[in-house]
């Protein structure tokens, strides 16, 4: 006879709060309340889906989830459950498949995606979805990340029995400024129309016609052009909506996609880069259910031209002489110039303007600068804009968290600053990425008559052109650093192309500096990369205690409560 | 009940029983409510009223009514469904959205006696303490909602609806909602979409059960136009009594409306049960037409899988022994023919005889649902136009034997992947036409046109070409 | 969809009718408010949109279909978008974007009044009118005659099967509808 546990599983379960379900043959327990699809995909037993997506209300309209579920029998009134030697009810499984997407998990139920059930309904299902389907994946911008394509080819039949004419509809249309549809190739899932409404709050699309007919629309004379229309064509599991933007330009598997943050607000939003050798090709958002969900608006997403435009500065550039052309040079004499150029200037004559836009790690390198020439006149330039209740932060700099960490500076001596190089008692400027002339507000004609401008920068601006000396510095794309956004949250930027041309990395930069202009303080000069500077940081500033590159991983790490939200994660918050 | 005439030629059969079509054609009777209270009409409300509401779910639940849409749910058990504790309102939509081909009753109802349905409503709505219902009638109905609102209005005027209905402290108001011609708007959560000005896209279940979360969210009972005149009458003779007659498992009077090739069309109120099918088509029907034999018969709405009338099917005698019998000899109730893999449904029987080909039959109906499918949910968006493809091409002759079983195969994988029933519905009759008349689907593959034209094998190969040849 | 026009904007494009002229054009008049006002209050409240189908039957009562015009003025009335309107008007097979003829004929075709005949007698209606039977597709169901007189529909089950072919003009229902009885029922309107 089998020996009954002393406790069973049921009951185990039942005191965490969750539940035990068999899947393919293996017990697991789960979170009452999990759906059978996210729990599946929990346990990697792959469930496909087009029309789900968890933060979006569940259609259950594509029929590709579908499972073979069971329970335990039901039993006649007044008898009692038997258990098996582990201490499970047998599972009576169900003679039609049920989605797994919109159904949750309950004890003793058993879900199989490996029978005859499930493998047919999913080929079934397929097929129906390719009836109409004008299967152009060689033209379609899609190819290679298209869950149609990628199912078809885990889960489908290898021919098609569709030998009828297709219901024709419309193509190459455009429903935005930034997006692109092709109704043909839409699965009618209508997670772009439920995105539009449930997380922008704008039905602007819809689906008009019906039965095969069916297409997704926006009303004629309407657009979809909310700073949100991008991430419909993320959500898009086929190709019917595409970037106007990305269109092609690039096959997605030649891509090479890099993690790392949005640096255009304070959000921080995660994201993902794509690049193909040196070039940066589009951006998508990245998930954190803390920072910025899967979304991200499309103006930051679409604000990396200037990575590989023409601006870009890629050698250091020198003036000779104060009406000379500015021209290029190498990092060892112009570093050495630098270094001559600074020993001649008195400290209370100069004044650095660092950039909030920097990495934690520059932030630390540029103190260490400023500390080494006995400079105090020294802050960022503040950055605010509109909050758009969304993810777009009021505050437009990336790092002012960390510059108020690291510098406790958030801009307030700039007027100082701007005022002492308007009257002349500030004869010397050090610009470290900003182009001042915009939002610090040093008119380009007060910048010619300072003495000594030297500006560190990765494109040219009015800046630059007035500087004695220029030091290419890298974008965000180009190096690695830690930023804290507004919320108090450390996060990694992550390197996703080698720096263009001579562009070194600010910190490396401003360490050399530092240590030519005589600083012999171990603790700046033998930092050999980023990740050093930041187990650096660490022991001295209390917030940082213990952190290390590693430990913070993609996700990033909250460190400091600054009381700040971000709009459309409180909401998200509350639905739940 | 004696003193009732009809109309000349639209008398009863003797066989039937009229209760809720007690008042359909017949002679001197208009909808009005004069002539409705006249009739005793409102005095079952009265009774009603002063019942507790759950003495009236229990009395209706004791009759055993069953739903009379097509899916035979115990109505009195759907009203417990509406959750405990409740603090929701409560919403009763009355489905008068009669669009499964082959069923006309609740037309005859709303055009003729619209109080009957009315009165029924509002017990329906006591029994549930809903104080806010919608009558949801087809578009195809113009004339039927104009009686209908009139009928409102009238009750109104007389306070049967409104505040304080005949002072029992109950309020109500009905609303007519009118469609516009869509098939899925029978089924109950499309219907509850369209009412809610969306798409009349049918929800998924689980979790969007009407009787929990239906119109606007809150708790919905949504019942059938002829459920809820059913209502009435159990109220009007008591649940036990009502369980008494006909069927054991379905009591009650049936509604049943033949169309097709019998000499008699049209509709029957019979005891469930009471009546067999070849009852029903040779003695109430009047037989086939003059020198036709009956071939297939839809026993409940276009949906319901056809059967042969020369199949073959097991019976069950009462002593447990098996004999064997036709379609002729199943009784008219909602559960013996479904023990033959069909269904009764609505009642709607149609009825074909040996003139008609069955894939053009069948082709009838896939381009009734490949039209009427909502296009939500994969399988049927795209199946259904698929059929209604394949099956217009073996019409045409232009179809190969190896198109049967796709068609058949097409049919397979749709049904029990959808989201509503429709779905299923719509793959069932193109399952029961190619396996049960394969011969002549496969007659129509065969390349005709290379035989000689006055040839016996071509003459049996044109045969159910079309019904002149 | 014609060749040269957008997908985006067929949905909103009419196909001018010969119908017009026995309809009033689409004018958002007090009147109209009012009754729009007056159905929206039929519905609980927060409900608006519930009104969307009643106010388009009272439009195309009053106008004969449903022109673009008044998609918006419908979401606005019912506090939904242009798109969601749109989204029902194109659903509904029973919503006319075309202005039907003054007298609309709708004739059943599904089983059982094909099986009494309506699939012949839909030819014969159409040639009584002087509408081209090949012009009534999936997409453009209904034909107008050129006088602008009649429009013509074959429509799914009118749920009167059992006394087929069924034919509907307007709002009146006829059933067992011969050849004959077509004669006779569009001189009777003719006259009218």
């Amino acid at each position: 006879m089998s020996k009954k546990p002393a406790l069973l599983p049921k009951d185990e379960a039942a005191a965490e709060g969750k539940v035990n379900v068999q899947i393919n043959g293996k017990w697991y327990r789960f979170p009452k309340g999990t759906r059978i699809a996210d729990a599946c995909n929990s346990v990697g037993v792959h469930v496909p889906c087009f029309c789900y997506h968890p933060k979006l209300s569940v259609a259950g309209s594509c029929r590709m989830c579908l499972v073979e579920q069971g329970m335990p029998p039901r039993l006649a009134p007044g008898a009692t459950p038997t258990y098996n030697e582990d201490g499970y009810q047998t599972i009576q499984w169900m003679p039609r498949a049920i989605i797994a997407c919109a159904n949750t998990v309950a004890e003793n139920m058993g879900i199989r995606t490996d029978g005859k059930l499930c493998t047919e309904a999913r080929r079934g299902v397929l097929e129906f979805l390719l009836t109409n389907h004008p299967l152009d994946c060689p033209i379609c911008d899609q190819a290679g990340e298209c869950k149609l394509q990628e199912y078809t080819s885990d889960y489908g039949s290898g021919t098609h029995r569709f030998t009828e004419s297709k219901t024709k509809k419309g193509k190459n249309l455009s429903l935005g400024p930034r997006v692109n549809m092709d109704q043909e190739r839409c699965v009618l899932c209508r997670r772009c129309i439920r995105f539009m409404k449930e997380i922008v709050g704008e039905e602007v699309l819809g689906v008009v016609g019906r039965g095969t007919h069916n297409a997704v629309t926006c009303y004629p004379g309407t657009q979809l052009d909310s700073n949100y229309s991008m991430n419909v064509v993320d959500l898009c599991p086929v190709g019917a909506l595409t970037s106007k933007d990305f269109r092609f330009k690039m096959r997605v598997w030649f891509l090479k996609s890099t993690p790392t943050i949005d640096v255009n607000c304070g959000t921080g939003t995660n994201i993902n880069i794509w690049t193909r050798e040196q070039q940066v090709y589009r951006i998508t958002p990245r998930q954190n259910d803390e920072v910025n969900s899967c979304w991200m608006p499309d103006s930051h997403r679409l604000n990396y031209k200037y990575i590989n435009a023409p601006e870009r500065i890629l050698t250091p550039l020198v003036k000779t002489d104060a009406k000379a052309p500015q021209r290029p040079s190498t990092w060892d004499a112009t570093l050495n110039l630098v270094v001559e150029q600074l020993h001649k200037c008195a400290p209370v004559e100069v004044a650095i303007i660092a950039s909030a836009r920097m990495t934690n790690e520059e932030l630390y390198m540029a103190r260490a600068l400023a500390r080494q020439l006995g400079v105090t006149k020294f802050d960022i330039v503040p950055r605010k804009g509109e909050n758009d209740g969304m993810l777009i932060s009021e505050d437009r700099n990336p790092n002012s968290t960390g510059a108020k960490l690291i510098l406790n500076k958030t801009g307030a001596g700039l007027t100082n600053i701007r005022r002492g190089v308007k009257n002349g008692s500030i004869r010397s400027l050090i610009v470290l990425g900003e182009d001042v002339t915009e939002e610090a507000g040093i008119p380009a004609e007060d910048l010619a008559e300072l003495d000594y401008l030297l500006v560190m920068a990765h494109s040219e601006s009015a800046t630059t052109k007035a500087a004695d000396v220029v030091l290419p510095g890298v974008t965000f794309a180009e190096k690695y650093g830690t930023m804290i956004n507004v919320a108090g949250r450390i996060q990694r930027l992550n390197k996703a192309i080698e720096p263009l041309g001579e562009a070194r990395s600010e910190w490396s930069i401003m360490r050399e500096l530092t240590e030519l202009l005589g600083c012999d303080c171990p603790r700046v000069i033998a930092c050999p990369s980023p990740m050093m500077i930041l187990e650096e940081m660490a022991l001295e500033f209390e917030p940082m205690k213990g952190l290390s590159w590693g430990n913070i991983g993609n996700e990033g790490k909250v460190i400091l409560d600054t009381g700040v939200t971000i709009p459309l994660i409180e909401r998200e918050k509350a639905k739940k | 009940m004696s003193d009732i005439t009809y109309k000349p030629g639209k008398e009863p059969h003797p066989r039937e029983t009229r209760r809720i079509f007690r008042n359909i054609d017949r002679e001197g009777y208009d909808p009005s409510i004069k002539c409705y209270i006249k009739d005793g009409g409102y005095k079952t409300l009265k009774k009603v009223l002063a019942m507790e509401p759950a003495a009236v779910i229990d009395e209706v639940k004791k009759s055993g009514l069953r739903g009379r849409g097509g899916a035979g749910f115990p109505t009195g058990v759907k009203w417990t469904f509406i959750p405990k504790g409740n603090t929701k309102p409560v919403y009763l939509v009355c489905n008068c959205d009669e669009s499964e081909p082959g069923t006309f009753k609740d037309r005859f109802i709303v055009h003729q006696d619209p109080h009957q349905l009315i009165e029924g409503m509002i017990i329906a709505c006591y029994a549930v303490q809903a104080h806010y219902a919608v009558i949801y009638m087809r578009e195809e109905f113009p004339e039927g909602a104009r009686i209908m609102q009139t009928a409102l209005d009238e009750a109104k005027a007389k306070g049967y609806l409104g505040e304080n209905i005949m002072k029992s402290g109950f309020d109500l108001k009905i609303v007519l909602h009118r469609g516009a011609g869509a098939y899925i708007c029978g089924e109950e959560t499309g219907l509850i979409n369209s009412i809610e000005g969306a798409r009349p896209y049918p929800r998924i279940k689980p979790p969007f059960f009407p009787a929990a979360i239906g119109l606007y969210g809150c708790p919905t009972i949504v019942n059938n136009v002829e459920s809820l005149c059913q209502v009435r009458q159990v109220m009007m003779m008591g649940g036990e009594a009502y369980a008494a007659e006909g069927a054991q498992r379905s009591p009650g009077t049936r509604i049943i409306g033949v169309s097709g090739d019998v000499k008699r069309p049209g509709y029957y109120e019979i005891i469930s049960g009471s009546i067999t099918y070849g009852e029903l088509l040779y003695d109430l029907c009047g037989g086939p037409r003059v020198g036709r034999k009956f071939k297939a018969i839809i026993p409940g709405g276009a949906s319901a899988k056809v059967m042969r009338c020369d199949e073959v099917l097991k019976g069950r005698n009462p002593d447990g022994s098996v004999r064997n019998m036709t379609i002729f000899d199943v009784p008219l109730d909602l559960d013996s023919i479904a023990q033959h893999g069909s269904m009764s449904g609505s009642g709607g029987v149609i009825v074909m005889d040996d003139t008609r080909s069955m894939p053009k039959m069948l082709n009838n109906l896939n381009r009734f649902f490949a039209w009427e499918s909502c296009g939500q949910c994969s399988p049927c968006r795209e199946g259904n136009p698929w059929m209604l493809k394949l099956s217009t091409r073996i019409c045409n002759g232009q179809g190969s034997p190896e198109d049967v079983d796709l068609l058949k195969d097409v049919a397979d994988n749709i049904c029990g992947r959808t989201v509503c029933a429709f779905g299923e519905a719509c793959s069932w009759p193109t399952q029961a036409f190619t396996t049960k008349f394969r011969d002549e689907f496969l007659a129509l593959t065969k390349p005709i046109n290379a035989l000689k034209p006055h040839s016996p094998e071509a003459a049996e190969a044109r045969k159910f070409l079309t019904r002149e040849d | 969809m014609s060749e040269n026009t957008n997908a985006i904007d067929a949905v909103t494009a009419v196909r001018p009718s010969p119908g017009e002229k026995y309809f009033p054009k689409f004018e958002v008049t007090p009147e109209l408010v009012e009754k729009a006002k007056e159905l929206v209050a039929l519905y609980p409240e927060g409900k608006e949109q519930s009104a969307i189908l009643p106010i388009i039957h009272h439009i195309q009562e009053e106008f004969g279909y449903v022109c673009p015009d008044a998609m918006p003025w419908i979401a606005e009335m019912c506090k939904s978008t242009p798109v969601h309107v749109a989204g029902i008007v194109t659903f509904y097979p029973g919503i006319h974007r075309t202005c039907p003829g003054k007298y609309h004929i709708r004739i059943c075709r599904t089983i059982a009044c094909a099986m009494a005949g309506s699939e012949e007698l839909l030819p014969y209606i159409c040639s009584k009118i002087g509408v081209d039977p090949a012009s009534m597709t999936d997409e453009e169901p209904m034909a107008v005659s050129p006088d602008g007189l009649w429009s013509i529909e074959a429509v799914e089950c009118l749920a009167n099967c059992g006394f087929g072919p069924n034919v509907m003009i307007n709002d009146t229902l006829y059933s067992q509808v011969t050849r004959r009885k077509v004669d006779e029922l569009i001189a009777e309107y003719k006259k009218k």
